[in-house]
């Protein structure tokens, strides 16, 4: 690790995301064998957590979305060298800006069309029939 | 801090001393900070500038792929009599898509950390095996959708199937894209050998296909796990 083109000192003051400072090349093979032998056992655990039976049925999304999410941090900490160090301030900032951006996006979408179907009263049956007559039954029913 | 000592040799002995500045940043005016383009040092190292710009780039990618997310969790069940996920989806075929990517991920890392140690035979080595498992991954991928079709699950049978192509193509898509990349950094690191362009270039590429797999991560277990559980 001696012969870089850049100037080592330059690195210990910022960090590029998936860069690590100067480093022997051990470190690094035992840094990404941590993350991939976490990344297996959560892996492992998602995949087999619905056939064990040993979650409550309609908890299991949210045991999947925790496994998800932890799984995640796995990749960002042991893949790609995102710490909490004070060099690593404007990645951390703009991940953050990035999770906030796909939360408002994800949860906000949900909450509303969950609401609109709540709104929305039922269509009864008769009504049904006055809009695809019996005789020309629509192939393809309205979806949403 | 010394007046004698120019700012730049106060700034590197400070770094000798304490590399992660913590508790000793220079304060007010003409206090000199590194990399943040301040005082009298300059501004960041080119590395840092390309690597935090792709982390930006990469940001904004995952913003749009959670748009596509947000649409497919809305149809989920908006399946219009056809075929449901429930019906549809082959869990070991899925965990071996998943195993591929998590060990091409891996091959990636250990690629780059070659690259920096300016190994050129095992950076080549590492990324042909990371771009054999991407392969497989995508194949893999590719023979699930013909099989869809064939079971008439096409994208304009239901509102459902259409987030869920529009979802996992587009994650095909960009490791299809990955992919072509990849081959040309091998031509890259094979012609023009380890200069700094290359390296920056691998960095991003790197953080590319860990990026991938993080998207992954969230693809199966929203899409296969949630979907062929509940």
């Amino acid at each position: 690790m001696s012969e870089l083109d850049y100037d080592p000192h330059d690195l210990e003051h910022d960090h590029a995301p998936g860069d690590e400072p100067p480093e022997s090349a051990g470190h690094w093979v035992m840094n990404y064998s941590i993350g991939l032998a976490l990344a297996t056992i959560l892996t492992v655990g998602s995949f087999i957590l619905p056939a064990l039976g040993l979650v409550w049925g309609p908890s299991l999304p949210v045991a999947l979305i925790v496994l998800a999410i932890a799984q995640m941090g796995v990749h960002l900490v042991f893949f790609l060298h995102i710490t909490t160090g004070p060099d690593n301030t404007n990645n951390v900032l703009a991940l953050a800006f990035g999770v906030m951006m796909v939360g408002l996006l994800v949860i906000g979408s949900i909450w509303i069309m969950v609401n609109m179907h709540h709104y929305m009263a039922p269509t009864p049956p008769e009504a049904m029939g006055h809009m695809a007559p019996p005789s020309a039954p629509s192939t393809v029913p309205p979806a949403f | 801090m010394s007046d004698i000592v120019p700012a730049s040799v106060e700034a590197v002995r400070r770094v000798r001393e304490d590399p992660h500045r913590l508790g000793h940043r220079g304060h007010g005016e003409g206090a000199p900070v590194m990399g943040a383009g301040h005082g009298e040092t300059g501004p960041a190292n080119s590395r840092i500038i390309v690597g935090y710009g792709f982390w930006i780039f990469l940001l904004s990618d995952i913003v749009m792929f959670s748009a596509f997310f947000a649409a497919y969790a809305v149809l989920m069940n908006a399946t219009a009599g056809g075929p449901t996920g429930r019906e549809l989806f082959e869990l070991p075929r899925v965990a071996i898509e998943t195993g591929c990517l998590l060990l091409s991920s891996f091959v990636c890392g250990l690629s780059f950390a070659a690259s920096v140690a300016k190994n050129r035979l095992w950076t080549q080595i590492f990324l042909l095996i990371t771009g054999l498992l991407g392969a497989t991954f995508l194949y893999l991928e590719i023979d699930e959708f013909i099989g869809f079709a064939a079971q008439g699950a096409t994208p304009q049978r239901s509102a459902f199937l259409s987030a869920f192509f529009s979802l996992v193509g587009l994650h095909g898509a960009h490791v299809f894209v990955g992919l072509l990349w990849l081959g040309t950094m091998m031509a890259q690191v094979q012609a023009k050998g380890f200069s700094r362009m290359v390296q920056h270039r691998l960095l991003c590429f790197n953080l590319f296909w860990h990026a991938l797999d993080i998207i992954w991560v969230a693809l199966f277990t929203v899409v296969y796990l949630m979907g062929a559980a509940t």
